[in-house]
């Protein structure tokens, strides 16, 4: 199917010590907001819409968690790319 | 979802009893900013694109504020503005602004009644959430929702004022100044998370008769609006979705405790003599003008301690002269020839009145209040010293003034008084001028300096609510110390001593006007003391008038004597329970 050629996903740790808490989520958030499609939040199979705080934070993503960061569209890419390394920085805690 | 289930289950939550009996209704909250009354109403087809932009418009005005706010934090705090910015993002959050957007659509309900909705939702998610710290995210949400909600609702706030249904109020706390526009006796009883036994709101549903369970820590979290409740004052347990069985017990126990206070009641107007021929006075502290029935109805020889503080908290400026003299004439004259012991203003009064406040006091206990409060105010002084009085022409009245430490305190509020008088005699107002005037004693320093205050006085009455406050540092409001409270400490019972044999010696007068005067139990000790008049909430007059009748003031002399000797509250207790145990429990009213 075309769609799932189009997806594009991403593994991810949480190493900030609060985890996916109120500003992390916010951040995540903001980025997601200038997708084109939808920009998803896996974690243990349960997938929410990154571009909600409210929705992140219902994840309950402690430090040390692993979540799956996918986006539908190929051309959210660089929307991809720039949480990935807000997350990968620790959200610049 | 799991909470939906254990919904109704009942549920018994303990506090503190606060004023006895039991009231059985529905639950009414009463929020931080007055009355949480969120009306719920259906919006017509051709309106909801209406309401939706009423929404949206009260978003915007929500988020221009909050932007307001972060843009005022000066440059140094800005990092500690990012909470704010997260509330900024999360006002047009999908789960929030969408699906209240969704909410008035799809149900055809009004905007507050949406979000409210949405929100309670969304603490439904946030509760199964295991991790402490994201599951206090919820908070953020609900900050959010209630900046939308203020702007949703504006000017159309609920007052707590017009709150005149049958129901069972439950609140965080109850301020003073909330009691005094609550028409209290209109309500069947109330709950709150804070507050204890002795504190101001208690006193006031002890005196209205109304039960009350305080310091319950959480219960406006528990409980929702128009829950049935079952609030059982006397020993402070409050009942939530009460099941059959339960409802049909407390019915019965509602019924029974209302038969043993009718009874009790009937023999209030004999005298309170005891075996052996010692009379004592039983008289009643009121507030409100309104409880002179209440005192007359259950025996009370006359007002011990009328409160004067209603008139200043409950409107918007100093009341005048003439208001009050009105007040102070209709209890006079209600209750003469018994006599009437007028309190000065026990208040702060910049506190008191709206909009006068200039700064917070940290530590109001101790700040400046009640006669300190007046001294620096003469003018406020001398209206209500004048109204006095003009009230004495009346009937039987002294006058009494409260929180005085020092003797100089005590100098100048007498000087005010000659001024007061002065000035009505040169306008040949008729009044008497040779009233008793008396201090309150209820300061540490004044228990000390009682020998040298007697002189400038008539009568002591002592205070013991705030004498065991300020002897034993102890806020009465404060749960975790409120049970250290207690008027058995060995210290307060050697200054209650102390004030009684200085007042014997100087020869004046010595009453008590505080809680303790008002426990059956405390009366063996009273006697023993010899104090001749004491003052309580007019419904505790009859048990205490049926304790006096049974007992010896030769027996009392004597236990006083062993009772001095103890070192703990709990050795006090059981030697006067070993010695008046039967007595006490044919009389109390407990369940």
């Amino acid at each position: 199917m075309d769609n799932t050629l189009r997806e594009i996903s991403r593994d991810l740790k949480i190493i900030n010590d609060l985890g996916l808490h109120a500003r992390a989520a916010a951040m995540i958030a903001k980025l997601a907001q200038n997708a084109k499609a939808k920009v998803w939040i896996i974690k243990d199979g349960e997938k929410v819409d990154a571009s909600s705080v409210i929705d992140i934070l219902t994840l309950a993503c402690v430090k040390d968690s692993k979540v799956q960061l996918r986006i539908d569209d190929r051309l959210d890419l660089d929307v991809l790319n720039d949480i990935v390394e807000l997350v990968e920085s620790g959200f610049g805690e | 979802m799991t909470a939906i289930e254990t919904e109704d289950k009942e549920m018994r939550l303990y506090g503190i009893g606060a004023s006895p009996g039991i009231c059985i209704g529905k639950a009414y909250l009463v929020g931080k900013e007055g009355v949480d009354v969120i009306k719920k109403y259906h919006i017509a087809e051709s309106r909801l694109q209406n309401e939706v932009n009423r929404f949206k418009i009260a978003v915007e005005k929500a988020k221009k504020e909050l932007q307001g706010i972060i843009e005022n934090i000066p440059q140094e705090l800005r990092e500690h503005a990012y909470i704010l910015e997260t509330h900024m993002v999360l006002f047009k959050d999908k789960l929030l602004y969408e699906k209240t957007i969704e909410t008035i659509e799809n149900e055809h309900i009004n905007a507050e009644w949406a979000l409210k909705k949405v929100v309670s939702n969304l603490k439904a998610m946030f509760h199964n959430i295991q991790d402490s710290y994201l599951k206090e995210r919820v908070d953020d949400i609900v900050h959010v929702s209630e900046r939308i909600m203020l702007n949703l609702v504006g000017a159309e706030t609920v007052n707590i004022a017009d709150i005149d249904k049958r129901v069972i109020l439950v609140a965080h706390d109850l301020s003073p100044a909330d009691t005094s526009q609550i028409q209290l006796e209109k309500i069947m009883g109330f709950i709150t998370d804070r507050g204890g036994r002795a504190s101001h709101t208690g006193i006031i549903a002890r005196s209205l008769e109304i039960p009350a369970v305080m310091g319950l820590d959480n219960v406006t979290a528990i409980i929702k609006n128009d829950d049935i409740i079952i609030v059982d004052g006397t020993s402070g347990i409050v009942i939530v979705h009460p099941t059959e069985d339960t409802l049909k017990d407390y019915f019965r126990r509602k019924i029974n405790y209302e038969a043993y206070q009718e009874s009790i009641n009937r023999d209030g107007h004999l005298l309170a003599e005891t075996v052996d021929g010692f009379s004592v006075q039983v008289m009643a502290n009121i507030e409100l003008s309104e409880e002179i029935a209440s005192v007359i109805d259950h025996g009370g020889d006359g007002i011990g301690l009328y409160r004067t503080e209603f008139q200043y908290l409950s409107s918007a400026f100093f009341p005048s002269e003439d208001e009050l003299f009105e007040k102070y004439k209709a209890v006079v004259e209600a209750i003469a020839p018994k006599p009437v012991v007028i309190r000065t203003l026990d208040i702060n009064g910049d506190k008191a009145i709206a909009d006068t406040s200039e700064f917070d006091e940290t530590n109001p206990a101790l700040g400046l209040r009640a006669i300190r409060y007046c001294l620096k105010n003469p003018d406020v002084f001398k209206t209500q010293l004048r109204a006095i009085l003009r009230a004495t022409a009346f009937g039987n009245v002294r006058i009494l003034f409260p929180m005085i430490s020092t003797c100089e305190e005590v100098r100048e509020a007498r000087r005010i008084l000659d001024e007061a008088a002065d000035s009505l005699e040169k306008e040949g107002v008729v009044f008497k001028r040779n009233i008793e005037v008396g201090i309150m004693i209820e300061v540490p320093s004044a228990v000390i300096m009682a020998d040298v205050l007697a002189q400038y006085v008539d009568f002591f009455s002592i205070g013991t609510n705030d004498l065991i406050q300020y002897s034993l540092a102890i806020d009465r409001d404060n749960k975790d110390v409120a049970h250290l409270y207690h008027p058995l400490n060995p210290a307060i019972l050697r200054m209650v001593k102390h004030v009684a044999d200085v007042a014997r010696e100087k020869g004046i007068k010595v009453y008590m006007c505080g809680e303790m005067a008002g426990d059956p139990i405390h009366i063996p000790i009273l006697l023993g003391l010899e104090m001749v008049e004491l003052s309580m909430n007019p419904q505790a007059i009859p048990a205490v008038k049926s304790m006096i009748r049974a007992l010896k003031v030769e027996d009392a002399r004597r236990l006083m004597k062993d009772i001095l000797k103890q070192t703990d509250v709990k050795d006090v207790l059981k030697l006067l329970q070993d010695n008046y145990g039967t007595i006490i429990s044919e009389k109390m009213y407990t369940e």
